[in-house]
């Protein structure tokens, strides 16, 4: 390989770049990308509306980096990909041609073609580009509605909430993000939701959005009727893959960009990761799409080693992740569902209702833990659903996970026994 | 399920309140300047009792800044709240900043410099506001206020009514609300009040909670003679500064960190802590301003060193050694390191360069202390695994322009020398990325978070027992 050409500067096309340089020092990178030159956080955006952070804060390398990893970044669109001359074509007109190609396009903010999504006031939160949008709809805006809650609707609530919007969430599920939390984590973050003066309408979906005469924002209509009057509709129902230029180009797609395990699509030297690849794994008929940042990067690793030389299947290991509801703290190891009834859960709540841990067993073996306001060992964690000890096993082990500040109250041993009572 | 109902009180009132504490703290703190016009003052002082002034400026302005802080907080839920700080007025360098930073930078000039200003003819400017504190230094120290009196009555105010601030700020965390307690307490009990009191007892001036190199006389020639001479309080201060400067320093340091001191103790840190929060983020992350920081800080240490050893040198040799040389590297490094750069640049500076310049560029004690934090303590920060998402709100607020993040992100634990261990960096990460903790110097101090540090065995074993009983 002499070129390789990266379409798309999120986590995991910068991963793939910066791994196969460590591995290569000779091949020509280049990573060319329309949302920004330089690659930043994406979960940090909602820090730089609310004045937490500057944009260059949120780069994870410095300008100065790329040059000397020799990683070349190119600003720009790229509208057409010819597979048979292996080329690129950017909006611009330059041309870039590539020995490999990989697919780091990211994803796109859903919408469900509601009456009046098109109105100014209506946006997303995905792209440096929504920020802009909402920078301007802020001075002109005394109320928002968000429709979707969910991990980017928090976001977006508490970005509009510190510049004193007062903010409503349309929820589909009775209680907030209760699609994916069970009932009393969900119930949590509602009381989190409500501390601070915003309001959750549950159960009620949107019908339509109503304009002004200017064309703008006015109101939102639910199902049942109810309008709610509003000059900024958050849409956050979650993302899809984006898989536009990979159809253009008639590279096989389905929910995403088909990928095989060694992620490779169906078209020689073409490659995707991140979120915006659909792996199939074929011997167990299955496939997934998967966007959140860790799995971006272990796929930007992955994808490199097979770029290099290797043949490594892709392995995202124990699944874990964690998110912030306004100031409340949620990490997750393992699996952790909702209802599933091989599964026993041993769940613990504080007094005061903001700090709780569940541990989720099944088959006698520790499948997953939930925490919210408290802070636990992600590699602790592993470890115990690794060697598949049963809850009995993990209630002596349980302080040596804890990651919380020095000086916090520690709960471990109400925890354990409140646990050691169940488990008798 | 119970839950803490959080629940903000009415804005409308929350918002007048704050409105009248704000300009309570502006007449005080317009009435402390308007001082500085002889006239004024003087038909002041004719009609009102001497304590008055005092309680107008001083009085008025930190409590209605106090009472503007609470209203600021109350109603608000705990947590980070950074709102703004990147884009509004003062904290962003704006308009605001340069004033207020050319304010300060004008004050230290003039009190580093008072004597030889008022004797160059520059008005004695100060004289009015040394009056307005004189009765507190009778009270305190049965002695009339000098410059310096003045002086530590404000760098203690700011670090009261700004250490309020943190407190109400950081209210959901523990390690913050401790260390802001311990400097406030450090700060007005031992760097104020005790040597004020240690004057009216006619004792030897002395600061319990600065050491050498810092304060880098306390172990000088005249220093020791002068206090050894004084008789039984002078020889245990002489003993006190050795000790803590030479066996507590490194001891604490390896168990602690630096942090001991710089976040927990001194006073430089302290304002740098309470005043300089709004600023901290201000700080230089780029890898020059780091090289610069290694250089600087390492030789103003050998050069402190060297000034000492000599000093005592000379001092064994019957004061021939070098004749006057000594003396005159002894108050240059007292000039030009002492004064300019801890007070001016380094105070002066907080609005435009961050709160941490003298202890990052230019403080020997930190030198020190660093080399023992980075070669042989327990202390570090310990990244949890993989639960890092790059943001860079860690080293956007992390005062002495450390890119904790670059270490973050790749899972690695952060052992650096100039971290002073304040912590804010793990309070500020949304995902809960980072602990400071002190384990076993052997195990995992750089690889990320394991099992197997000490403090969390300590837990288990309690858990343990719980469970077994
Ligand atoms: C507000 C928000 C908060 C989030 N918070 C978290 C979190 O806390 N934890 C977590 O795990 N995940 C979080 N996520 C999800 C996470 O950010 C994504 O999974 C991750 O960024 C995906 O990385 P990626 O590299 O696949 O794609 P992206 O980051 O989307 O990057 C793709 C890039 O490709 C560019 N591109 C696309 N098409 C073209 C083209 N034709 N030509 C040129 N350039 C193109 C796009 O402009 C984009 O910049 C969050 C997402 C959002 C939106
Ligand atoms: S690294 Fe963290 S604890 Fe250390 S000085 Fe920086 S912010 Fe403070
Ligand atoms: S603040 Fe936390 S998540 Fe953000 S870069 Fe730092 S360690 Fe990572």
């Amino acid at each position: 390989m002499e070129r390789l050409v990266i379409i798309g500067n999120g986590i995991a096309g910068i991963t793939t770049a910066l791994e196969v340089r460590a591995r290569d020092p000779r091949v020509r990178i280049t990573v060319i990308s329309s949302e920004s030159k330089y690659h930043y956080s994406r979960p940090a955006l909602m820090y730089i509306f609310m004045g937490h952070l500057k944009f260059r804060d949120t780069m994870p390398y410095p300008p100065t980096f790329w040059e000397k990893k020799k990683i070349e970044l190119v600003h720009g669109y790229v509208e057409e990909i010819d597979s048979s001359d292996q080329k690129v074509r950017l909006a611009s007109g330059t041309a870039f041609s590539y020995d490999k190609l990989v697919l780091a396009t990211g994803s796109k903010s859903n919408t469900f073609g509601w009456p009046g999504e098109d109105l100014t006031g209506v946006l997303g939160l995905y792209n440096l580009q929504d920020l802009e949008k909402l920078e301007q709809l802020v001075p002109n805006a005394s109320s928002a509605v968000i429709v979707g809650g969910g991990l980017i609707g928090i976001e977006l609530g508490e970005m509009l909430h510190s510049r004193g919007i007062h903010v409503t969430f349309l929820i589909r599920e009775c209680s907030y993000w209760n699609s994916v939390l069970p009932d009393e984590e969900s119930q949590m973050i509602n009381h989190v939701i409500r501390a601070e003066n915003m309001e959750i309408v549950p159960s009620s979906l949107l019908a339509e959005i109503l304009p002004d005469s200017t064309g703008r924002v006015r109101a939102i209509v639910t199902e049942d009727g109810r309008e709610i009057s509003c000059q900024i509709v958050g849409l956050t129902p979650g993302v899809h893959p984006n898989k536009t230029l990979a159809q253009a180009a008639s590279i096989p797609t389905h929910k995403g960009i088909l990928v095989n395990q060694y992620l490779e699509t169906r078209i020689p030297n073409i490659y995707a990761c991140g979120d915006c690849a659909e792996i199939q794994n074929e011997v167990e008929g299955s496939s997934r799409v998967e966007s959140i940042w860790y799995t971006g990067k272990f796929q930007g690793e992955t994808l490199a080693r097979n770029l290099t030389g290797e043949r490594v299947t892709y392995d995202p290991g124990i699944f874990y992740n964690s998110a912030k509801f306004l100031d409340l703290e949620y990490q997750v190891y393992g699996t952790v569902q909702k209802q599933n009834p091989d599964d026993t859960h041993y769940y613990w709540c504080s007094k005061n209702g903001l700090h709780s841990l569940r541990l989720v067993e099944r088959g006698g073996a520790l499948i997953g833990v939930n925490l919210m306001g408290i802070r636990y060992r992600h590699r602790t964690c592993e470890e115990w659903i690794k060697q598949k000890l049963s809850v009995k096993e993990v209630l002596p082990l349980l302080g040596e996970a804890n990651f919380d500040p020095e000086f916090s109250k520690r709960f471990e041993p109400e925890i354990v026994a409140a646990f050691a009572e169940e488990l008798r | 399920m119970s839950l803490v109902q959080i629940h903000s009180s009415n804005p409308k009132s929350r918002h007048a309140t704050t409105t009248l504490f704000r300009i309570g703290t502006y007449i005080g703190l317009l009435l402390f300047f308007a001082s500085l016009c002889p006239r004024l003052y003087e038909f002041f002082q004719s009609v009102a009792p001497s304590y008055l002034p005092l309680l107008l400026t001083f009085g008025l302005t930190t409590l209605s800044a106090i009472g503007w802080i609470a209203s600021l907080y109350t109603g608000t839920t705990p947590g980070i709240k950074h709102n703004g700080t990147q884009t509004q007025g003062i904290s962003s360098r704006g308009i605001g900043a340069w004033i207020l930073g050319v304010l300060i930078t004008a004050f230290y000039v003039y009190l580093y410099f008072y004597q030889d200003l008022t004797a160059a003819g520059f008005l004695p400017l100060f004289a009015p506001w040394i009056d307005i504190v004189d009765p507190l230094a009778r009270l305190l120290a049965n002695a009339p206020a000098d410059q310096w009196f003045l002086y530590g009555s404000l760098y203690t105010s700011a670090i009261l009514i700004m250490g309020i601030r943190m407190l109400y700020r950081y209210r959901h965390n523990r390690y913050h609300i401790l260390r802001t307690l311990s400097v406030m307490f450090c700060q007005l009990g031992l760097a104020f009040l005790l040597p004020a009191f240690l004057r009216k007892l006619q004792q030897p001036e002395f600061y319990f909670t600065y050491f050498w190199p810092l304060k880098y006389d306390y172990l000088f020639p005249d220093s020791a003679h002068s206090l050894i001479q004084s008789g039984g309080v002078g020889v245990f201060m002489f003993f006190w500064g050795a000790v803590m400067a030479l066996i507590a320093t490194p001891v604490l340091t390896y168990f602690f960190g630096k942090r001991w001191y710089c976040s927990w103790v001194c006073g430089c840190g302290g304002l740098a802590e309470t005043a300089g929060d709004p600023f901290r983020h201000l700080s230089s992350k780029s890898e020059r301003a780091w090289i610069l920081e290694r250089w600087l800080i390492h030789s103003i240490l050998v050069i402190i060193i060297l000034i000492t050893v000599l000093l005592w040198a000379n001092e064994y040799a019957g004061r021939s050694l070098l004749g006057g040389w000594t003396y005159s590297a002894k108050s240059l490094y007292g000039l030009y390191i002492g004064a300019i750069f801890s007070g001016v640049i380094g105070v002066g500076f907080y609005p435009l360069l961050g709160s941490r310049v003298w202890c990052r560029f230019g403080c020997p004690m930190a030198a020190i202390l660093g080399i023992f934090q980075r070669c042989f303590s327990r202390f570090r920060i310990t990244v949890n695994g993989g639960q890092c998402i790059s943001c860079g709100n860690c080293s956007t607020y992390c005062e002495m322009g450390i890119d904790v993040k670059a270490y973050a992100q790749r899972g690695e634990n952060i052992v650096r020398a100039s971290c002073v261990g304040c912590g804010v960096c793990a309070a500020v990460c949304p995902r809960g990325v980072l602990a400071l903790e002190n384990g076993p110097v052997k195990i995992g101090r750089f690889s990320g978070s394991d099992k197997g540090a000490l403090r969390i065995l300590k837990d288990s074993v309690l858990t343990r027992r719980i469970y077994e009983a």
